[in-house]
């Protein structure tokens, strides 16, 4: 007997979605798409328990229910607050929370080194997203940034606290894949670190993917640190016969040189399915993969600038809009001796010189 | 004289034991209430309007009659005795001195909900109060009050001591809860709340000391009684652990029907401002409520005479009024600087922030950093309003109210002293060696040098 289950019908900035009970405001946004999913710096729906603790992802609740229609007075973080049927959201359309987020980008910027130049995360970076995207060009703060020395947490992975906005995920991560409790957070408050138990390694198959998880540059992978900027290597999406994992990757490639195995993300940024430590670390050569084809990236992201995938040849031609055919303006020769057509530079011994031009 | 029902056999020589206590007639109201049906109690409770003692004054029987009861899980009660709040030691004062009447609230309630085993969570800087609270369990076990079958009534009671580690944030319930079960104490994000999901999972109630302490005269004279003492929606009588530029520091005893005025300046209670000075501002409910300058203090803005309880203290909303709080009230004379007084309780909470969520996390410390400069002369105006900004940013943004706490103090005092903070950024040499003093917002009364 195949008992219906009601849907919930939630508004997210004046669109209506329905959902299933037990779904948070912020997956019926991203069920929706687009500008109206609230950003998450901490939330990652693979990870029990993560979220609400960076507060990017505040939204204004107009109407709490049907049944309840009064606004809750304060703003709610999305990813841990269940919608309701009949329930009214305000995220973009809420000056609100548009002004409350703003503080928050400001407040995670208080304190994270403004580096990206010599940041490995740069240009897959999710506070740099949220930067552009939420903040404001200038800072306010005048005083020095905590700082922090670097650690390594076993022979892969490098942590680099100063740039840590303390989201908990790769907390999270770690204590999901290991039976002891080896890496959380030491201290309180803006002097808190994430740190592992007594300058632990970091010792589990599935480890790596804390690096996949932070949404900075704070755990980076060692072996592809300072190798090269992720917008200069090509995402193409392989798979491997692992036996620990499902061996299916993205492979960060320059030529035939793989510099990074990452898991696959989807659009929101987040791993498809964790991948092993030998698929990410060991497995460098493309002889070791079957190569599906590249990756799609988004069209926003740095990554795809100069890659040109997904371009169509445009249906319109300059004919049909502006009903004539392309004249010139100038001829540019008629005025210039430079770039005579007629000279072959290619013949010229040495840099060219304008006497070249004149001699025939 | 107010009526007492707290304290009123506070100085019986030997009243911590318990032969004494129970001579004194303690452990009636335990006597009484397991005669009575569980939610007829919660029903008692929810009639004598007894209202949480440790801060947000929600009343206590509506919270008791929140908490879920699915089958076979255990319930939980669990005390919050985490005193943190600068300002307010009036648990201390009760745990030290009535630690039984501590315990008897406690079999009480934990009857009440049906908890089989009860959690004391202590403060960890109250270092020797474990000891007192460890004794009087073992005597009101060893007679009959607690353990197995409590006075042949069927109910087993278990109470057992926590200690905390030293933070603030601790006091928080959610945070309270995560610390008891051995972890870090980080505040949980709510819903689900501690009444469906608390301590192991399970439903608990988490109840300020003074609170569990007033269900005993609740039990005792009948809720219907206890409702007829004090005003309005504020009943029964509160503990005003009163502190700073006074004659008489100390643990009073008020019924919520005198003025703050009175309060402030009867011998029977604080006894007035000591050397002649006059009074500058107050803080009435611990140093997370806003700070009022003495013209607001006495009367609120409609010009009415204010009373210390929960209605008058709030009247006005934050913007010309403050809270009841956990009745931590710190006095503040005309020599006393606001700017380097909300310095302190900003690096107060800079410290106790747990760092969780990223408002409170940075916030508290930028904040910390600017008061520091306007207080040491290297302000700039502008700082005054970006604080305001902060503040606004940070409240309300946060998983648990320690953002609030943390805002509150320097809107208030940007709000009412915003000419001291002024003065300041005008005068930075002068600020280190001398202090603002008074302004408009001086008490108008005439100082007596004695």
């Amino acid at each position: 007997m195949a008992e219906e289950q009601k849907l919930f019908k939630v508004t997210i900035d004046n669109i209506t979605v329905e959902v299933e009970p037990g779904t948070t405001i912020l997956n019926a946004a991203r069920k929706i798409g687009g500008d109206v999913a609230p950003p998450a710096m901490c939330y990652y729906s693979k990870l029990k328990g993560s979220g609400g603790k960076c507060r990017t992802c505040l939204v204004e609740v107009a109407a709490g229910s049907t049944a309840d229609p009064r606004p809750m007075p304060k703003l709610v973080a999305s990813c841990r607050t269940t919608v309701m049927d009949g329930m009214i959201v305000k995220n973009i359309t809420s000056e609100r929370v548009i002004d409350a987020r703003a503080g928050v980008v400001e407040f995670l910027l208080l304190n994270h080194p403004l580096d990206c130049p010599v940041c490995d995360q740069a240009g897959e970076c999710h506070l740099q997203d949220l930067s552009y995207e939420h903040g404001k060009a200038g800072t306010r703060y005048e005083f020095s940034r905590r700082t922090f020395e670097k650690h390594d947490l076993g022979p892969y992975i490098q942590l680099h606290m100063t740039r840590c906005i303390l989201c908990y995920r790769c907390v999270f991560t770690a204590d999901q894949l290991t039976n002891k409790r080896v890496h959380g957070v030491l201290d309180r408050g803006d002097h808190a670190e994430i740190a592992t138990y007594i300058e632990k390694a970091l010792d589990n198959d599935f480890i790596g993917n804390v690096i996949d998880v932070c949404p900075v540059g704070a755990l980076t992978d060692k072996t592809f640190r300072f190798k090269n900027r992720v917008w200069f290597t090509k995402p193409v999406d392989a798979h491997c016969g692992c036996d620990k994992c499902s061996g299916k990757v993205t492979l960060w490639m320059r030529g035939d040189e793989v510099f990074r195995v990452t898991a696959r993300k989807d659009e929101w940024g987040e791993v498809e399915e964790w991948i092993c430590n030998t698929c990410r670390f060991e497995r460098k050569k493309v002889s070791d993969w079957t190569i599906e084809g590249p990756t799609q990236v988004s069209r926003h992201s740095v990554i795809s600038q100069g890659h040109y995938v997904g371009i169509t040849k445009p249906a319109e031609t300059i004919d049909k809009v502006m009903g004539r055919k392309p004249q010139l303006l100038m001829d540019i020769h008629t005025v210039s001796g430079v770039n005579d057509p007629n000279v072959d530079l290619s013949e010229i011994e040495g840099p060219a010189h304008s006497d070249d031009f004149k001699k025939q | 004289m107010g009526v007492k029902l707290l304290l009123d056999k506070a100085h019986v020589e030997g009243i911590r034991y318990y032969d004494v206590y129970r001579r004194e007639g303690g452990y009636r109201s335990v006597e009484k209430a397991l005669k009575m049906s569980p939610a007829d109690i919660v029903e008692e409770v929810k009639k004598s309007g007894l209202r949480g003692r440790g801060g947000a004054g929600f009343p206590a029987g509506m919270k008791w009659s929140f908490i879920a009861k699915p089958e076979g899980v255990p319930r939980h009660l669990v005390c919050n005795a985490d005193e943190s709040e600068p300002g307010t030691f009036k648990d201390r004062y009760l745990m030290e001195f009535l630690p039984h009447l501590l315990i008897e609230g406690l079999i009480v309630a934990s009857f009440a909900l049906g908890s089989n085993a009860t959690y004391i969570y202590i403060r960890g800087e109250y270092a020797w109060i474990p000891d007192i609270l460890e004794q009087a369990i073992n005597e009101a076990k060893a007679n009959g009050w607690l353990g197995k079958n409590i006075q042949g009534s069927g109910f087993d009671c278990e109470i057992y001591v926590q200690r905390g580690a030293g933070a603030y944030i601790c006091g928080e319930e959610t945070a309270l809860i995560e610390s008891l079960e051995g972890k870090r104490g980080n505040p949980r994000i709510k819903p689900p709340f501690p009444a469906v999901k608390g301590v192991w999972d399970r439903p608990t109630v988490v109840n300020n000391v003074e609170t569990l302490a007033a269900v005993v005269p609740v039990i005792n004279m009948g809720g219907e009684e206890y409702s007829k003492i004090g005003v309005g929606k504020s009943t029964g009588t509160k503990l005003i652990s009163a502190c700073g530029n006074i004659n008489k520091p100390g643990v009073y005893e008020i019924d919520m029907t005198i003025s703050v005025e009175e309060f402030v300046y009867s011998d029977e209670y604080c006894g007035g401002i000591p050397n002649g000075k006059r009074l500058k501002a107050c803080i009435p409910g611990g140093s997370s409520v806003p700070i009022l300058p003495a013209n607001l203090l006495f009367k609120t803005a409609k010009g009415e005479q204010r009373m210390m309880n929960y209605e008058s203290l709030s009247d006005g909303g934050f913007a010309t009024g403050s809270m009841m709080g956990s009745g931590g009230f710190i006095v503040l004379d005309e020599d006393q600087c606001v700017v380097k007084h909300t310095l302190t309780l900003a690096r107060f909470y800079r410290h106790e922030s747990c760092g969780q969520c990223s408002p409170c996390r940075e916030g508290t410390g930028w904040m910390e950093k600017i008061l520091k400069n306007i207080e040491t002369g290297k302000g700039k105006m502008s700082d005054i309003d970006l604080l305001w900004d902060i503040q606004r940013k940070i409240e309300g943004n946060t998983i648990c109210p320690l953002g609030d706490a943390a805002a509150w103090p320097v809107a208030a005092a940007i709000r009412h002293f915003r000419d001291e903070f002024e003065w300041h950024v005008n005068n930075p040499e002068l600020c280190l060696t001398q202090n603002y003093g008074l302004a408009h917002y001086a008490d108008a009364r005439e100082v007596v040098v004695s």
